[in-house]
């Protein structure tokens, strides 16, 4: 049985597709069967962070609707082959993603696949909604500001009450906290939330702290996921949400800011 | 039995009034057939006699309302079998009568008939009874809550409400009666939304955005540095809402 993951937020333009590139990159890295559905319909964007754009025939809704088989719509990725992609459909809307549909695309997908990441839109509405409806486990992408925090805050209400788990009562979505775009320069001028000041609001486990990074804007710019890119800190930081979602204990970094030594200080390269 | 226990205050009391809750075993008749009951009341006895021999007993008429049951000889079989019956409950006005004149007083049942005489003694006895009797009775429904409720999630109960876990800013907690929160409070939280004025709200960490309680309100703007971020409790005292430290 694969896990079902999905990435939410409520509020948009926080992460979440690179997010969800990245971890589903990750995993795949991992030697994880992964697959990654845009669930974006309308509104494609995964296929470019993925760098596969140019080699969509299918989508995400001819499956549903059977005009096309899953294997003809899954683009498998050339960096890593355990990994691939269902890109949304750029043509329709959000009407055209039906809850039996999406169920019968994840249950054929669960058959070999380990993990299943679910690229979920902005908003509260029908596309978010049947995102999260069949996941296991939800990643939460917050940025350090009181409306997204607050918006993450309505979409936990939602995961706990609206899901496929929450409804048939069994055991709740596993829940995990991702801050990103996180500036610890700014947290300690009082520009930005800390990440206790948004603990306390969400009170959440925290899988990690993704800092502001110019690498993310290249890599998705050149449609590489940034935990390709090993050398940044946003890379690195996924790889440790990587690690630790998958059980093994590593201390957060980012969190702080970096002590820059005389050298640093002089040559202020980034 | 006197009925009027205020005559002896004057002197040093030879006895007291208490209410107390005994639980005996009721004789609920589906039939008034007495040779079939008699006889079914001794196998009955027969498996468990310590428990049964010299029990009280109290015989529930309610489901042979209509059939005009043979009291005094249904006392009698009971009395035969080694058990005492001591009242009636769910009678119908004539079978009450009969009760009474056997010497069985009408307990109050939980529907139809109303008790007359014996009974009215009963309701006064209660009234002089403690508060705990009362609550007791009461049907009190208490919802506990474990799970954080977030922003945009409302929660209604119709009795207490308690929460352990917090309540997001967004969210709206609302209850007929209290409301504990333990843990930090930031939403909006209602307590007596049906007029009870005596209903209070509890909290370990008040943050929220509007306390209420049976309708009168006061916005976060109003609550004062003191009172935020505090334990405290909030009741109602003449239409004004009191927050207290605790």
């Amino acid at each position: 049985m694969a896990r079902i993951i999905v990435v939410t937020s409520g509020k948009g333009g926080v992460g979440k597709t690179t997010t969800s590139a990245a971890i589903a990159m990750g995993l795949a890295k991992k030697g994880f069967k992964t697959a990654v559905i845009d669930f974006d319909v309308g509104l494609r964007n995964l296929d470019l962070i993925l760098g596969c754009e140019r080699r969509v025939v299918y989508d995400f809704v001819n499956v549903i609707n059977e005009e096309a088989t899953l294997n003809q719509a899954l683009i498998k990725d050339k960096r890593c082959n355990q990994l691939f992609i269902l890109p949304a459909s750029q043509t329709r809307d959000k009407d055209a993603l039906t809850k039996e549909g999406v169920g019968r695309i994840l249950e054929e997908l669960s058959k070999t696949f380990k993990y299943i990441v679910c690229d979920s839109p902005a908003g509260i509405e029908r596309g978010a909604n049947l995102a999260m409806y069949y996941a296991d486990d939800a990643f939460v992408v917050t940025n350090p500001e009181v409306a997204s925090v607050r918006d993450s805050d309505r979409m936990l209400g939602i995961l706990s009450s609206k899901s496929k788990r929450a409804e048939n009562g069994e055991e709740p979505i596993k829940e995990y906290l991702l801050l990103s775009r996180y500036d610890p320069k700014r947290v300690k001028l009082g520009e930005m939330l800390s990440v206790e000041d948004v603990q306390d609001i969400l009170s959440l486990h925290l899988l990690g702290v993704i800092p502001e990074s110019k690498s993310v804007l290249n890599a998705s710019n050149s449609g590489v996921p940034v935990i390709l890119d090993e050398t940044s800190d946003a890379g690195q930081s996924y790889l440790d949400i990587v690690d630790r979602y998958l059980g093994e204990d590593k201390p957060h970094r980012f969190v702080d800011e970096e002590k820059k030594g005389l050298f640093g200080r002089l040559f202020r390269s980034k | 039995m006197p009925s009027d226990p205020q005559t002896t205050s004057l002197n040093s009391p030879a006895f007291e009034f208490k209410s107390g809750v005994v639980t005996i075993p009721v004789l609920k008749l589906f039939s008034t057939d007495i040779t079939a009951i008699t006889q079914q009341l001794h196998e009955k006895i027969k498996q468990a006699p310590d428990f049964f021999t010299n029990s009280a007993l109290l015989i529930d008429l309610q489901g042979v309302a209509k059939q005009e049951p043979n009291l005094a000889l249904l006392v009698d079989a009971i009395r035969n079998a080694g058990m005492f019956p001591i009242g009636v409950r769910g009678a119908t006005k004539e079978q009450q009568k009969i009760a009474n004149e056997l010497m069985l007083p009408g307990l109050s049942a939980y529907s139809s008939s109303k008790p007359q005489i014996v009974t009215k003694k009963e309701t006064r006895l209660t009234s002089v009874a403690e508060q705990p009797e009362k609550t007791a009775t009461t049907d009190i429904e208490t919802t506990i809550i474990t799970q954080p409720i977030r922003s945009g999630q409302r929660i209604y109960a119709k009795g207490d409400l308690i929460i352990i876990a917090q309540v997001s800013a967004g969210a709206e907690i609302m209850a007929e009666g209290n409301i504990h929160v333990y843990a930090t409070l930031r939403g909006r939280v209602l307590a007596g939304v049906q007029g009870n004025e005596n209903a209070r709200i509890f909290c370990s960490d008040l943050q929220a955005e509007l306390v209420s309680i049976a309708g009168n309100y006061r916005i976060s703007e109003d609550i004062t540095d003191p009172e935020r971020n505090k334990p405290v409790q909030i009741y109602l005292n003449k239409q004004a809402i009191i927050i207290q430290t605790l």
